[in-house]
């Protein structure tokens, strides 16, 4: 039978939740790597043993940590994160020119086929690559290179690269995206990058259609159609149909478009998650409820998913990397809150349970589905 | 024969409990002490220096002999007192609050 293991990166540790293909009674391990921020835990496609965590600090900086049993034990590997060339300015919040400084990463993406391969997103933006697993980490200086990166400005979180979508049909295109730059796309495996931001609309910058600027905060595809991708912007919940060429509203119905995750069921691609939040300048929970909104139809109509889940006196926040599919049969889906709490519904949606209720504030959850 | 105490996660880091003994080659400063912790320690590096700049990270501290050694030059000798072993050299975390 099929298990289940949740990777749950939290600010202040990390915890791995098991469970077989029921989905219901869980065992949690943690903390790992207590007291440190843990921004981001992810298994290996091709090994799924083969675990990567980012771990960070204020005091201590970045430490990149490696298990080859699946979480039972990790070794610290190679935390060196060093730009490539000339460091350059981006503008800082006030607009005025900023160095490129190495603050910590917020996503680690292991390649499909290696597991010594990982792609790492960092803040400040630029995106990085590991093929001798994570000892030695180097920059792909064509992203930070493009002629637009002088201009990007970082969202509240910072200048971050926050998200990797590696195509499975197309070597060498990779998708990412950055608070507050937006999409970009490579065809050539990183070398070069192209904005993919035709579309997108965003009040709060001088041009709202600029080509850069624009404050993503996910993306999501489904292996099976990488061409498709679903965003949560700032504001807005976004398609293209197009790999990223062009974008389209999908807002519909919800009841506020603002919001950070957004996944897709791993066995229909045009359902899709999202988890509105009241606003930006609120960073909580309309009406005190804890909704999931599930799009059948691949955006434009919503519906709100309730059962198990609070719908009263309830003001957390769902961190961008923090909701995760399996791929069983009903699909599983989970997320994190910042309240500590990690949810699953075994029913794509339809109703849910607490895993765990008094975890530190989530930061990222990924899913990993053994076989 | 050095002494260093580390803050606790560092401690955890190196998986080390309580002061780390190490023999230093030459003068005793901080580069030097830092430079034998991290040749004992390699996960140890870009925790406590900047791993481009060598530069102390913002919130550690370095103490010895009641003193704050900070913002000493990374080539200057280090007290007697911590090249004899008699007394540690402290690496500190900032006791700065947060979440």
């Amino acid at each position: 039978m099929s298990r289940i293991r949740a990777l749950v990166g939290t600010r202040k540790g990390a915890f791995v939740l098991t469970s077989d293909g029921k989905r219901e009674r869980w065992d949690v391990s943690g903390p790992h790597f207590g007291g440190w921020e843990i921004y981001h835990v992810k298994g290996s496609p091709a090994d799924p043993n083969r675990l990567y965590a980012s771990q960070c600090s204020s005091w201590f900086g970045q430490v990149i940590q490696r298990s080859n049993d699946g979480g039972k034990t990790w070794e610290t590997v190679g935390n060196k994160f060093a730009y490539d060339g000339v460091t350059g300015t981006h503008l800082w919040y006030d607009g005025t020119p900023r160095p490129w400084e190495f603050a910590r990463v917020w996503h680690l993406e292991p390649s499909l086929t290696d597991p010594d391969t990982v792609y790492a997103g960092v803040q400040d933006a630029a995106f990085f690559r590991t093929t001798d697993g994570g000892q030695t980490w180097q920059e792909f200086p064509g992203l930070r290179g493009h002629p637009s990166a002088a201009s990007w400005q970082p969202g509240a979180g910072g200048l971050c690269l926050h998200t990797i979508l590696l195509d499975p049909t197309h070597p060498g295109r990779i998708f990412v995206a950055i608070s507050a730059a937006g999409v970009f796309r490579t065809d050539d495996a990183g070398k070069t990058w192209k904005p993919m931001n035709r579309g997108l609309r965003s009040e709060g910058i001088p041009d709202p259609n600029a080509e850069v600027g624009h404050c993503v905060h996910r993306i999501a595809m489904h292996r099976a159609r990488p061409g498709v991708l679903f965003m949560q912007k700032h504001w807005d919940v976004m398609r293209s149909d197009d790999a990223g060429e062009s974008w389209r509203e999908i807002s519909g119905n919800l009841p506020t478009d603002f919001g950070f995750p957004i996944d897709v069921h791993a066995h229909e691609p045009d359902t899709v998650y999202v988890v509105p939040i009241k606003s930006d300048s609120e960073h909580y929970l309309p009406d005190g409820k804890l909704r999931v909104y599930r799009s059948r139809t691949g955006g434009h109509e919503w519906e709100a998913l309730t059962r198990g889940l609070p719908q009263r006196d309830c003001y957390v926040n769902v961190l961008r990397d923090a909701m995760a599919v399996d791929s069983l049969d009903p699909c599983g889906v989970y997320f994190g809150t910042t309240g500590g709490q990690v949810y699953v519904s075994a029913d794509a949606g339809d109703s849910w349970a607490a895993i765990v209720r008094d975890l530190p504030s989530v930061v990222s959850v990924e899913v990993q589905t053994l076989a | 024969m050095i002494r260093v105490v580390l803050p606790a996660h560092l401690r955890t880091l190196a998986h080390v409990d309580g002061e780390v003994k190490l023999d230093v080659q030459g003068q005793a400063t901080q580069r030097s002490v830092l430079d034998a912790l991290e040749a004992c320690y390699p996960m140890l590096r870009g925790t406590i220096r900047d791993h481009v700049t060598h530069q102390r990270r913002p919130f550690l501290r370095f103490f010895a002999c009641e003193q704050d050694l900070s913002h000493e030059p990374p080539d200057a000798a280090l007290p007697d007192a911590v090249a004899t072993g008699a007394e540690p050299f402290l690496v500190v975390g900032a006791m700065a609050g947060g979440a």
